[in-house]
């Protein structure tokens, strides 16, 4: 479900069955890393479901790293917002 | 210090300017701004981060979500009305069907009934499987005949009364169980959300016979797996008076905005105005049609402050709908973060 591009610290990866729903939070993510210079994504085609993902990184910084830290922040962010939610709705419940 | 101030109202306020919207984008990535500390700190967006539950009804529900960025807040609406799955009818068997509605536009109507069944107590059908298993299908039925009411009375023209079951309602459907699901689903009353559902119309002597599979599928693929009527979100609306106005301008400033944004207050015998909630405008930027007002007035959003409205189907209740809308976009992640780590393996 997904394939590498060229060298070192500029990847562009392919990421199949995604749109602007996974691609934009994740480009949000990845571009709140200092260490990222560039990193956007696009819509290959509407009709065909996948995204073409760029990174590309300051220095000698494998791209593959931030790929992975800006997945794990929004996992870590989507588990934050996930406990706060259920927080505040039982608190509104319980005050109800 | 006019700098500070322009670049914090560039940073979190998105401007509606007289012919156009300004800042729309999120600027505050690391380097962007000198002396502001831009990079993703999970403490401090657990500090900053805030859910305010405004409003539940049975169906709807209201809340505030402060301190998260647009993407996100978009993916999950994106999820909501996409992507979160639902049991509706897929497959219709047709036995018989001697009434006025067509086939195809009777199975079309039947699929769009929303089924009370939790997605999450079954599986995705297997592609290609034609049969469907009773962990991944919900049999119903519909069988109904419209007869002639012996009883009515000579002249009367009122259908109600001249006939039996001439209107096919969504009460009508019965649930017929699948192999073992009465013992998986002992207490289980699975029907349609609501019963008055108009499906279809009939005269006497027309009848329907069909049995219909609902297997569980994403909005993405038909929207009638949606499990929201509607999912939106709103931006805080935050209007500044940038100098104070009285009397007449008052009175006029008031009228521009939704009631209740606006109060007039006296204070030492003059009129003058105050923004008491600006949370209830819809922006109508009538202001700007008044030449002696539009430059007084700076209306903006608070980039970060998000007003969901979350409004379901009756299949589940909202809150557990973006419950499970945050579980899938996790699923995604970790989706990826595994062909990750099972690609650098090799």
């Amino acid at each position: 479900i997904q394939a590498d591009g060229t060298d070192g610290d500029c990847v562009t990866f392919v990421l199949h069955d995604e749109d602007h729903t996974l691609g934009n939070s994740l480009r949000y993510m990845v571009m709140k890393n200092p260490d990222v210079e560039f990193c956007g994504y696009c819509i290959t085609h509407p009709s065909e479901s996948k995204i073409n993902f760029r990174i590309q990184t300051r220095g000698a910084l494998p791209a593959v790293e931030p790929f992975r830290k800006g997945l794990n922040d929004l996992m870590g962010v989507c588990q934050h917002v996930l406990n706060t939610f259920e927080t505040s709705m039982k608190e509104f419940r319980a005050q109800k | 210090m006019a700098a500070r101030r322009g670049t914090e109202e560039m940073r979190d306020r998105v401007v509606l300017g007289e012919f156009g919207v300004r800042n729309v984008h999120t600027t505050d990535f690391p380097g962007n701004y000198p002396g502001y500390e831009d990079a993703w700190d999970q403490r401090r967006f657990e500090e900053a981060f805030r859910v305010d539950v405004i409003r539940e009804e049975e169906d709807t529900l209201e809340f505030d979500m402060v301190g998260i960025d647009a993407a996100i807040a978009n993916a999950f609406r994106r999820i909501l009305l996409a992507e979160v799955p639902t049991m509706a009818v897929e497959k219709v068997f047709v036995y018989n069907n001697t009434s006025i509605v067509q086939d195809e536009i009777l199975a079309h109507r039947l699929g769009l009934i929303p089924i009370r069944a939790d997605p999450r107590l079954f599986e995705y059908r297997n592609q290609g499987d034609q049969e469907g298993t009773e962990i991944d299908t919900l049999q119903f039925q519909l069988k109904i005949k419209c007869k002639r009411n012996p009883q009515a009375a000579k002249e009367s023209s009122d259908p109600d009364e001249l006939y039996f079951n001439h209107k096919v309602y969504s009460k009508h459907m019965t649930w017929v169980p699948l192999g073992n699901q009465t013992d998986l689903f002992p207490d289980a009353d699975f029907r349609p959300v609501h019963d008055d559902i108009l499906i279809a119309l009939l005269r006497p002597g027309q009848e329907i016979d069909v049995l219909m599979h609902c297997v569980k599928g994403i909005g993405k693929d038909h929207a009638k797996f949606s499990p929201v009527a509607t999912a939106s979100y709103r931006l805080l609306p935050d209007i500044t008076l940038l100098q104070p106005i009285e009397d007449e301008a008052a009175e006029t400033l008031q009228k521009c905005f939704s009631p209740g944004v606006i109060e007039i207050q006296n204070i030492n015998g003059k009129k003058v105005a105050r923004v008491a909630n600006a949370r209830l405008d819809t922006f109508s930027r009538e202001v700007f049609r008044h030449e002696g007002l539009k430059n007084l007035v700076r209306l903006a959003r608070v980039r970060n402050h998000y007003i969901f409205s979350v409004e379901s189907t009756g299949i589940l209740p909202p809150d557990v709908l973006v419950s499970e809308a945050i579980k899938i976009l996790m699923g995604k992640c970790q989706r990826f973060l595994n062909e990750l780590d099972s690609v650098s393996m090799e």
